[in-house]
């Protein structure tokens, strides 16, 4: 087994007007729940594709399990597409045989796991129904099912969440767990960031054709934190210049909530000895950015970036 | 290659499963037979005998009008005006009035009725008037009108084509009906399985399917399992429609031979026996409008039928692959059958255009016209299958053939690589100049 499930190596794809990839490099470990993020245009969409095979690299290359794509990895991957759509007129179970099949299971292995899989998620009366007749959520489901259905090593879930209602978006968490915990690895392609928060082991995050941010999530969470720190306590406090004090309001008479950053020479010990000395701390805390804070900086500086001469 | 044949599988069932797809099926038989059928029906469904009065003051036709099945004919003596406020009441169709001077002032012939006289009884009476006339006319001058008869000749030219070494008797008129019938055939299926092509590219498109069938198969297969699946329910149909045009039609020849025999039984009385019967089925046949017929049905079976079926399905799937193909580069590059229009004028006027040269192919088949539309592929598969029932020489038909599979093959490369780009395309109104770049992307 290669160290990574899948890895890209210095990716590169042009369209006739734009640059979609510019040395597009990541790791995905095996059994992961990757999170690939950005803002619209930055190059997902293209990078799953290439993924997919759906086209190919004009620079670099995308290893799956150690080996360079080849057609029979198709079998392998499963893609929910952020546009999702059936062929309407069919009935769903033909149609979910018919995609399964076009991933390699003979009809009987299809029919019998789509079986499972109607008994498991309670919609065996969706059957013989034709596509037209379902709600927009019933076919998301349907369509989440013909994903994974060949059981493929690499799930790759474009903007799954959107569509779903808030039960529906639960059950489905729980199946991308489920798989996970199976074993299979999961590229997960979203702007939510709080299901990044909840559901992902590791990011990337593209912007503007590069991968501008990478790694494990905590680490980047540890690396995107300023040292400050959420008080609040109930008495006046008076803090020496290291501990830069920046009121945030008074949610009770008395009380007073703040943010504390530790300047140099500073230190946590210290803080809330100070603090103790002084006041009664009721709450005290260490601010974690947001993986939306994280994504409004790192997508944001750039665009100021940009916008500078 | 296994996926090629799941696609193919799919396209191919939900169109035959559809109700449409039967009852165009079995609709375009009964029409056909209808066509020829209709006709006869009214041969035979033969309405009440009428009564036509006639009023000779010459005394010289009382043996020429002879009464049949549907008409009667009785000699009056009543005078004109008694019979014609008579005829109001007595329900006979018409009055017939000779006058006694109808040999010198031919034009006094004279016929009453209530309503409106056919045509078919009025130029009956007036080629029996005519005719006699005419012999009193020829015996007044002297001339014996048996001599006149006896030097009636018909000249009637018998044409032969001499393709393939035997002498075949054949009809030209014959030959351009039927080669009329099949190019505006193919024409129709080629434009007919073509939309339903680029209906079905454009429905992948817009239902967004498409980018999960191309994550399992490469877009060149989902093209040519379309393109292959929608031309073998093409192919259905055209098998079923001559399966039940022959059938249809052998029980109704059967029918209505059946009802010649009756008809020329009740004309001989009961009692004839059956080689009179025989002879009169015959006779019946052979001559009058019957015999027309027969002389087209023997045209249409000296045809040469096996070559003309199998260059047909040849020039269907030739010219359904080279058309299809493009219709499928269209559809790919558009999100709506309406946006397709814009783009389809490069397919159509190819299309039209063979329909247009066909007419003059077929006054001209021997033309320099004729031979270069049915070798080139965009006009050939119409035009060759126009001239073919004229005979055409082996080469011509090789040489035509070779360029259709060339021709097909390099749209079907050109369409592959639109496609390829045009199914992943959205929101952006494409030019022809646009679908001419693509072609050069990598893909």
């Amino acid at each position: 087994m290669a160290d990574f499930l899948l890895e890209a190596r210095d990716v590169v794809k042009r369209y006739a007007t734009h640059t979609a990839l510019d040395r597009v490099s990541l790791t995905i470990p095996h059994g992961s729940i990757f999170g690939l993020l950005g803002p619209n245009g930055a190059g997902k969409t293209s990078l799953i594709r290439i993924i997919n095979q759906i086209t190919a690299p004009d620079e670099g290359e995308v290893l799956l399990n150690g080996e360079p794509l080849q057609p029979r990895h198709i079998a392998h991957i499963g893609y929910l597409p952020e546009e999702r759509g059936l062929y309407k007129k069919m009935k769903v179970g033909d149609q979910l045989i018919y995609l399964a099949r076009l991933k390699g299971l003979s009809q009987r292995d299809a029919t019998e796991r789509l079986k499972q899989w109607f008994i498991k998620l309670d919609i065996r009366d969706w059957w013989d129904k034709k596509v037209e007749d379902l709600s927009k959520g019933m076919a998301q489901k349907c369509q989440f099912i013909a994903t994974i259905v060949h059981e493929p090593s690499l799930i790759i879930l474009d903007e799954p969440f959107s569509g779903f209602d808030p039960i529906n978006a639960n059950l489905l968490k729980d199946e991308i767990l489920e798989l996970k915990q199976k074993g299979a690895t999961i590229i997960f392609s979203t702007h939510r960031m709080e299901s990044v928060e909840e559901l992902c082991d590791e990011i990337a995050l593209i912007n503007r054709s590069k991968v501008v941010l990478r790694g494990e999530k905590r680490a980047i969470k540890r690396q995107f934190m300023d040292n400050t720190y959420t008080v609040m306590y109930r008495g006046e406090v008076s803090l020496p210049a290291v501990y830069e004090e920046i009121p945030v309001d008074r949610p009770e008479p008395g009380v007073s909530r703040v943010r504390i950053r530790i300047g140099e020479g500073g230190s946590l010990p210290e803080l809330i000895n100070l603090l103790n000395s002084q006041a009664e701390i009721r709450y005290f805390s260490e601010n974690v950015p947001s993986f939306n804070d994280i994504f409004i900086r790192v997508v944001g500086e750039s665009a100021t970036e940009a916008l500078l001469p | 290659m296994n996926k090629i044949f799941l696609i193919i599988q799919r396209e191919y069932m939900t169109r035959v499963r559809k109700r449409s797809f039967w009852i165009t099926t079995i609709i375009t038989p009964l029409l056909i037979t209808a066509i020829y059928a209709v006709p006869a029906l009214l041969y035979f469904a033969g309405s009440d005998t009428k009564t036509v009065e006639i009023i000779d003051e010459t005394g010289l036709f009382s043996s020429k009008f002879k009464s049949g099945k549907d008409y009667q004919f009785r000699f009056i003596k009543d005078p004109l005006a008694k019979a014609k406020t008579d005829l109001k009441t007595n329900g006979v169709s018409a009055l017939v009035h000779i006058p006694s001077t109808i040999v010198d002032r031919p034009n006094g012939l004279e016929i009453f009725s209530e309503k409106s006289v056919s045509l078919g009884l009025q130029g009956d009476i007036e080629e029996i008037v005519q005719a006699e006339v005419r012999n009193q006319r020829l015996k007044r001058a002297g001339i014996d009108v048996q001599i006149i008869e006896d030097n009636r000749v018909n000249v009637n030219a018998e044409t032969f084509s001499l393709g393939d070494g035997a002498e075949k008797s054949s009809n030209s008129g014959v030959a351009m009906g039927i080669g009329y019938a099949v190019a505006l055939l193919l024409y129709m299926i080629v434009f007919i399985s073509g939309s339903q092509v680029m209906n079905g590219v454009i429905e992948e498109k817009t239902n967004r399917i498409i980018e999960v069938i191309v994550s399992s198969v490469r877009p060149i297969e989902l093209m040519l399992g379309k393109i292959i699946g929608v031309g073998l329910v093409g192919l259905t149909q055209f098998v079923l429609w001559i399966v039940l045009t022959v059938s249809i039609s052998t029980v109704t020849s059967s029918v209505f031979k059946a009802k010649l025999e009756a008809k020329a039984r009740t004309e001989l009385s009961s009692k004839a026996s059956r080689q009179q019967v025989d002879a009169a089925v015959k006779q019946m046949s052979e001559s009058g409008p019957g015999a027309k017929v027969m002389g087209i049905m023997d045209s249409v079976q000296s045809l040469p039928w096996v070559k003309l079926l199998t260059l047909f399905l040849f020039y269907y799937l030739g010219g359904y692959l080279f058309y299809s193909s493009l219709f499928a580069a269209v559809g790919s590059a558009v999100e709506s059958p309406q946006e397709a229009q814009q783009l389809m004028f490069p397919i159509t006027i190819p299309l039209i255009l063979s329909i247009m040269m066909m007419s003059f192919v077929i006054s001209e088949p021997d033309s320099k016209v004729a031979f270069w539309a049915s070798v080139i592929p965009f006009t050939s598969p119409v035009n060759m299958m126009a001239r073919l029932p004229f005979g055409v020489p082996w080469w011509e038909i090789l040489l035509s053939m070779a360029v259709l599979v060339l021709g097909f093959l390099f749209t079907t490369w050109l369409a592959a690589r639109i496609y390829r780009v045009g199914i992943l395309m959205y929101g952006k109104k494409v030019t022809l100049k646009e679908l001419s770049k693509w072609v050069f992307y990598k893909p």
